[in-house]
């Protein structure tokens, strides 16, 4: 009626967008053209002909793609549509993605990559016109290897679970190299450990021991000293473990490893609360690697680009996979891997996007920044921790009473017994109020678990807003359970079914797959899937 | 369809001191201490969350007390399936108990009429009015069977499923979401050959078996969940304990069935990570790690327990999940060995135990492994068990360690410490193993 | 050590370094100062002293300048005309990719549920869609790293469907790429090398290599050298005899004109989009695809998430979820699906939209466009006295020249001092050149004439 205007509710009342968008291929009208392509030049067409013509009649494709053809201005509208329909980090207080560690991704640096010096060089051009990149590879290199105490670092690896991989085959690669190969099949790891660790050492081909904590949630290190033995070839660990437990007897679990010959591997996805606190080094690790765009602050990308930077000590040096970037006489010179590196295992020098994000943080923030940032992380962490536990219904298994470092992996047990609403339900309905959340690893070990990580880069008063939605959902769990139950409601689509996901007679992973199963619209070059298939 | 199974008297020991309800002093104990009959308030609390979701339900049942009463409570319509005749009201104090009986106990009075099939060939249980219902429930046809009890009132329950249809070692855990459309068109499952699944409504003291919803509101979710036909199923065991050892501080739980029980999968695609492995393949991976272990020229004992007899399965043996088989080179020697022919077999040549998990306890061995004793496993020598689970199993200890009680302190001391359990062909998983002179 | 919390250090990125607000916190969960929370951390381990790092440069246009002005030491190739491949390609990219994909709604997103996230779903249930079409397939992934994974994970499916060892690889692979790919798989699988001829694969050999020991046939198309495989059918049909799985790496950007793999027997299709809209960032920009056929079993294999459609409780509505999310029921091995992980979701979406705006008729173009800069560079560079092509196949964007009167590296350098990157070394005498839309006949007029020239000025020097 007239001002003033009521304060606004807490939480807030938040509305995803919603554009009801078609499936791109549903914009199609036959005649219609993106973009023009540069046409081929008279001179070759003299010199060469008809050049499809003159194709092998079987290499021709015999009927076009069936892709879409769409004007230019629809398809930038479509996308654009498709964009707003996301809850990125730059829009929502995204510290309900425990593990990730979503910072700020400072605009700056994505502005600073995008000039054509970055954009439009090649790896394999004369390397005077690529000395910007080779020198910020081999800066960021300097500044890992004192952040990590190590002695030598690889920027190739081109995700945090592929920096895992980069780890475990230079391990690998060791043990070969003194004849222990064979001997040393096992690799051990914990039950809180980011499962790509397992993962990676299965495909390099170790055996994998799993070892767990004690009651109170502390890797336990009797455990370990009983699962190793000479077959054991590493350790691999993160710490602080996904609870937000730091392990005080970290050392010592070192120790044991190499006491028995094994390599001590260290997963520093969660280095966002220790940065300038303690370093691989001084624990006596042999590899680490960090994800850049975890903890230095690069953007997600909706799930990637990702990397990450392996450091290594001296003595695995020599495996780092290349090529590598070296300073001769002023200059920065390439070289080929050398005789006892795993190789190269990615394209090139790996992500420089990220490389040059990641550099750009450091320099912002320097030692005392970064320092002020882990530390503030893990203030925002233990503050969270307490309005959360205020929540009836909510609880942190483990290390009662005492702080944790940067996430925690809380529990709704009790309001799951409660209510019978469970934590994932409890997730979709945080959508509603603008908030991610997410659970777990799989396999939940903490039952209806949901992990937190507010890092360092959003304010008190952000804090507060996401915990009064906590709050607001599992009230609602208690009074009004099918509202939580049947959420979500505000956002661009309603609660999706999943039957026909597991099923293989129905499952759409492609829109021509979808018109085949569930329209029997065949294209003209499909393929009976069955016809050819080799397996037994 | 749904059934519903209310044991009336579950419950009764707990809350009044006691250990457990069974046995007739104890009820009349309890009913004197002022004990208060719990199951139907649970069982309605669980029909109450059914019928928000599913308002104009129809659940089949057994009348009276024993689930009519709970169904009409929470608004839901009533098919009666079973009448227990002279009991079909509330329990009167004294007479016989209703819950399966130790074969040391004597009956009190005679077995009392009821419609279903009883069973008094097996010795060592009697046909009770809870394995009659369950066992009426299943010829009805109906698909997942909540029960409200105790250890004891899921014992009943399988014994009356095994009663309406024969539980072979073939019938794998189907995790794949059942086609449901059968719940509501009052298609029944006997075409199937599928056993039903079951859920328990925690109602008892003792509930040793990993059968039971963590609520009677999570069985209710669970059971509207089951209606729309999106519910994986896996088997768990169904545990009891011995009362008056347990009344005496000293438990050990005894295996006595298999259950399908219902679990929920996760609704989120907030996945970053590796896919998690269904509990049928898990086990069955599990499995392929012992079957790949196998030594030539050993025996291998292999014991109770669901991934144990899918160690079985998979090399051609069939086994039931109860009793202890004699493997050698791939071969089945001896079916469910007795203790002496164990002792029998393994003098003549290297052996080693197979042992799983034995339910949410944790146990290895425990006194109620009769056949595989601390005679048996000392024989073995210094490496006596393999020990073979599915990683969830160990999860689902929250922190606890596993337990071995053999019954000689010493080789209890023995096997204390950590232990390797097979987990996967090429994974394995360390854990903790106690002795306790008394249980957790 | 100093509490830096407890001084004036306030940084725009961290809101809690306002003094005030963090004392409010640390009063909240009752600590002194962050050192409490730092309990656990033994002394020892303690870094006791600041990082040994540059000194900072917290305000914005500072930190713009350093950064900037290490940047200005490149030279991009739009200031020197590059005919380099090998992997990363020099393609054109629509101001429309770029403009979709610096949205910092789909570049700050990451892990959230269909339905807060569900255009980045959407975006990436349309890549696979579009990929799909081009390559004729029905199962495409969200991406993986690169095509060196891709290919990887491929070979390391059929070592997982077959459970056999031997890969024979039919083609010349990119070094680095094959380094990748071995390294990855040598616990499972055995690459042998079949050589090829004629810079294509040779079916009579493979013929003879092939038994019920082979896991894969893996065939490169193009090449490393360019060369496009027109024997595909020919090496299905008898790898498929011997039941072995066709494994291919290939580049999509001539499927508009040329003939998709699976219609030629492959079974598993993998590769690297970056040549769909992507930059060439030094090499740093790359995304892995492997495609399928809609066949349960090799789509159990995938360790990748894949997106499909769903219904929701409102009719009309496009709902998005992970198909097979439990992939176990047909598991067949114990060896486990490799890894998921944050790879490359974001190229993907350039990549669709990339496909989007090209159409039928624009992917159509591009590969006739390709095939006749690539004839005519053929051309123009074999009539130069001294300079012969490496082999007689059908190339696509890429060939090799022997150079017989200068060494390559030499060629390369005199070119470099006129502005011209000639190709990438491949070895002695051989230089592998990349021609591709951005590379205009006058370009390789251009480059004809140079080399013509240092091959001539070499001549004339003996």
């Amino acid at each position: 009626m007239s001002l003033p205007i009521a304060p606004k509710t807490s939480p807030r009342r938040f509305h995803q967008a919603s554009w009801d968008e078609p499936i791109v291929f549903e914009l199609s009208t036959p005649g219609e053209r993106g973009i023009a392509i540069t046409p081929v030049e008279p001179a070759v067409r003299d010199a060469v002909g008809d050049i499809v013509a003159d194709l092998p009649k079987h290499m021709r494709r015999p009927e076009p793609p069936a892709l879409p053809e769409i004007a230019q201005m629809r398809v930038l509208k479509h996308y654009l549509r498709l964009s707003q329909e996301n809850l990125g980090s730059d829009l929502n207080v995204d510290i309900g993605q425990g593990t990730c560690t979503i910072k700020y991704s400072p605009k700056i640096n994505d502005q600073l990559i995008e000039v054509p010096q970055l954009r439009s060089i090649h790896p394999a051009q004369d390397p005077a016109d690529t000395q910007g990149a080779l020198e910020m590879i081999w800066r960021l290199e300097r500044l890992m290897a004192e952040i990590s105490g190590m002695d030598a670092v690889s920027l190739a690896s081109p995700g945090g679970s592929a920096g895992i991989w980069t780890n475990i085959a230079m391990i690998r690669a060791y043990h070969e190299s003194r004849g222990e190969g064979e001997q040393r099949d096992e690799v051990i790891t914990t039950i809180f450990s980011h499962p790509s660790n397992a993962a990676a050492a299965k495909v390099a081909g170790y055996k994998i021991v799993t070892v767990y904590p004690d009651a109170d949630g502390y890797p336990d290190l009797g455990a370990l000293k009983a699962a190793l033995s000479e077959r054991t070839a590493a350790i691999m660990v993160t710490n602080p473990e996904d609870t937000g437990i730091y392990n005080p007897a970290i050392k010592e679990w070192v120790d044991a490893a190499h006491e028995v010959g094994a390599l001590a591997s260290y997963d520093q996805a969660n280095a966002a609360g220790i940065l300038g606190i303690t370093r691989a080094r001084d624990a006596g690790f042999d590899v680490c690697q960090f994800n850049l765009h975890k903890t230095f602050a690069a953007p997600h990308g909706s799930g990637g680009p990702g990397a990450a930077a392996n450091a290594v000590s001296a003595a695995l040096e020599p495996f780092l996979p290349g090529p590598r970037v070296q300073q001769v006489d002023g200059r920065f010179v390439v070289r080929e891997p050398g005789e006892l590196s795993i190789g190269h295992v990615a394209p090139a020098h790996g992500v420089i996007l990220h490389v040059v994000r990641a550099y750009a943080w450091i320099m912002s923030l320097g030692a005392e920044g970064m320092l002020t940032a882990s530390q503030i992380a893990v203030l925002n962490n233990n503050y969270l921790l307490k309005r959360v536990l205020e929540i009836p219904g909510a609880s942190a298994p483990y290390a009662t009473g005492r702080r944790r470092i940067e996430q925690v992996r809380y529990s709704w047990q009790e309001l799951f017994e409660e209510t019978g609403i469970s934590s994932e339900e409890i997730g979709i309905r945080m959508a509603d109020y603008g908030f991610h959340y997410w659970t777990s690893h799989h396999p939940y070990i903490v039952p209806q678990p949901f992990t937190l990580e507010p890092t360092e880069c959003y304010s008190k008063a952000e804090l507060d807003e996401y915990v009064a939605a906590l709050a607001q959902v599992a009230r609602e769990a208690r009074e009004d359970p099918e509202l939580v139950r049947t959420a979500p409601h505000n956002q661009t689509v309603h609660h999706t079914h999943h039957d026909d996901l597991d099923d293989p007679e129905r499952w759409a992973i492609t829109w021509r797959a979808y018109q085949r199963k569930h329209f029997g619209v065949v294209r003209a070059d499909a393929v009976d899937a069955l016809a050819g298939a080799a397996a037994s | 369809m749904i059934g519903l199974v209310v044991n009336p008297v579950a419950g009764v020991g707990g809350p009044a001191g006691l250990a457990g309800s069974d046995g007739a002093d104890v009820q009349r104990l309890a009913l004197a201490r002022g004990a208060h009959f719990r199951a139907q308030e649970r069982a309605t609390i669980a029909l109450r969350v059914l019928a928000s979701r599913h308002p104009s339900l129809e659940i089949a049942t057994a009348a009276g007390a024993m689930g009519e009463d709970a169904v009409r409570a929470a608004g839901l319509q009533a098919r009666v399936v079973y009448a227990s005749g002279a009991r079909a009201v509330a329990p009167r104090t004294g007479g016989r108990p209703r819950t399966g009986e130790d074969p040391a106990d004597a009956p009190v009075l005679g077995d009392p009429p009821v419609l279903g099939r009883a069973d008094a060939s097996e010795p060592g249980t009697s046909a009770s009015d809870t394995s009659a219902a369950v066992a009426a429930l299943a010829a009805a046809g109906a698909s997942l069977i909540l029960v409200a009890g105790g250890d004891g009132t899921l014992r009943d329950a399988a014994a009356g499923l095994a009663d309406a249809a024969a539980t072979t070692p073939e019938n794998l855990p189907d995790s794949s979401p059942p086609r449901h459309s059968d719940a509501d068109s009052g298609e029944d499952l006997r075409s199937s050959g599928q056993q039903p699944a079951v859920l328990g409504i925690p109602s008892g003291v003792k509930m040793y078996s990993p059968v039971f919803a963590v609520s009677p509101r999570v069985a209710g979710a669970l059971a509207a969940e089951w209606i729309d036909g999106t519910l994986p199923t896996a088997e768990r065991e169904v545990l009891d304990v011995d009362e008056e050892g347990m009344r005496h501080a000293r438990v050990h739980p005894v295996l006595y069935g298999m259950l399908r029980v219902p679990f929920r999968v996760g609704r989120t695609q907030s996945r970053k990570a590796a896919t998690p492995v269904s509990e049928a393949a898990a086990v069955a991976a599990a499995a392929r790690g012992v079957v790949k272990r196998m030594l030539p020229g050993i025996r291998y004992l292999l014991g109770p327990g669901s991934t144990t007899a899918e160690v079985a399965r998979q090399l051609g043996i069939r086994k039931s999940p109860l009793g202890v088989d004699v493997i050698l080179d791939g071969r089945q020697l001896l079916a469910a060995a007795s203790e002496e022919q164990l002792l029998a077999e393994v003098a003549q040549g290297p052996a080693q135990a197979v042992v799983t998990v034995i339910g949410g306890q944790g146990f290895l061995l425990g006194r109620g492994n009769q056949q595989l004793s601390a005679s048996v496993i000392r024989v073995l020598g210094d490496d006596p068990l393999m020990v073979v689970a599915p990683e969830q199993k160990l999860i689902d200890l929250h922190g606890r360690p596993l337990i071995v009680e053999t019954g000689d302190a010493d080789l209890d001391a023995r096997l204390a410490g950590h232990i390797r359990i097979v987990t996967g062909v090429g994974t394995a998983s360390l854990y903790a193993v106690a002795a306790p002179d008394l249980a957790p | 050590m100093k509490d830096a919390v407890t001084e004036a250090f306030v940084h725009p990125y961290i809101p809690n370094t306002a003094p005030a607000v963090k004392q409010a916190m640390l009063d909240a969960v009752g600590a002194e100062s962050v050192e409490d929370f730092y309990a656990d951390v033994p002394e020892d381990l303690r870094l006791r002293r600041p990082l040994n790092v540059p000194a900072p440069l917290p305000a914005e246009q500072d930190l713009a300048r350093h950064v900037k002005g290490i940047l200005a030491a490149n030279r991009s190739t739009e200031e020197r005309l590059s005919f380099l491949g090998a992997g990363t390609y020099n393609h054109y990219v629509p101001a429309v990719v770029d403009e979709v994909i610096r949205r910092s709604e789909f570049l700050t997103a990451y892990a959230g549920e269909p339905y807060e996230d569900h255009g980045r779903f959407q975006a990436l249930f349309e890549y696979q869609s579009l990929m799909a079409e081009l390559l004729a397939m029905d199962v495409v992934n969200v991406p993986t790293y690169d095509g060196y994974q891709a290919a990887a994970t491929g070979l390391a499916m059929a070592g997982r469907l077959t459970g056999r060892r031997r890969v024979l690889a039919l083609s010349d692979v990119l070094p680095e790429k094959l380094s990748k790919v071995i390294d990855y798989v040598r616990a499972n699988l055995d690459i042998e090398h079949i050589a090829t001829t004629g810079g294509v694969a040779d079916v009579d050999a493979l013929a003879a290599a092939l038994d019920d020991g082979v896991a894969a046939v893996w065939v490169e198309t193009p090449s490393f050298t360019g060369a496009v495989e027109t024997q595909l059918s020919e090496i299905a049909d008898a790898a498929h005899a011997a039941g072995a799985v066709v494994v291919v790496g290939t580049d999509p950007v001539g499927y508009g004109v040329l003939t998709p793999p699976a219609l030629q027997g492959a079974d598993i299709v993998t590769g690297d989009i970056q040549s769909l809209g992507l930059h060439q960032w030094f090499g740093g920009a790359h995304a892995g695809f492997i495609a399928v056929h809609d066949d349960p079993r090799f789509v159990m294999e995938l360790p990748s998430r894949l997106f499909g459609l769903e219904s929701t409780t409102v009719p009309g509505e496009y709902g998005f979820g992970d198909v097979a999310y439990e992939r176990t029921s047909f598991a067949q091995r114990e060896e486990g699906k490799e890894w998921v992980g944050t790879a490359a979701a974001l190229w993907g979406i350039a990549a669709g939209v990339y496909l989007s705006l090209m159409g039928p008729e624009g992917m159509r173009e591009h590969g006739e466009l390709l095939l006749a800069r690539t004839r005519y560079a053929q051309h123009r560079l074999a009539s130069i006295p001294g300079i012969r092509l490496g082999d007689d196949a059908l190339h696509l964007r890429e060939f090799t020249i022997c150079l017989d009167g200068i060494s390559a590296g030499d060629a390369v350098s005199a070119l470099r001092r006129e502005g011209i990157e000639p190709g990438v070394v491949v070895d002695e005498s051989t230089l592998l050149v990349c021609v591709t839309d951005t590379t205009s006949a006058t370009d390789i007029d251009r480059l004809a004439d140079a080399l013509a020239a240092v091959a001539t000025s070499k001549e004339e020097s003996k």
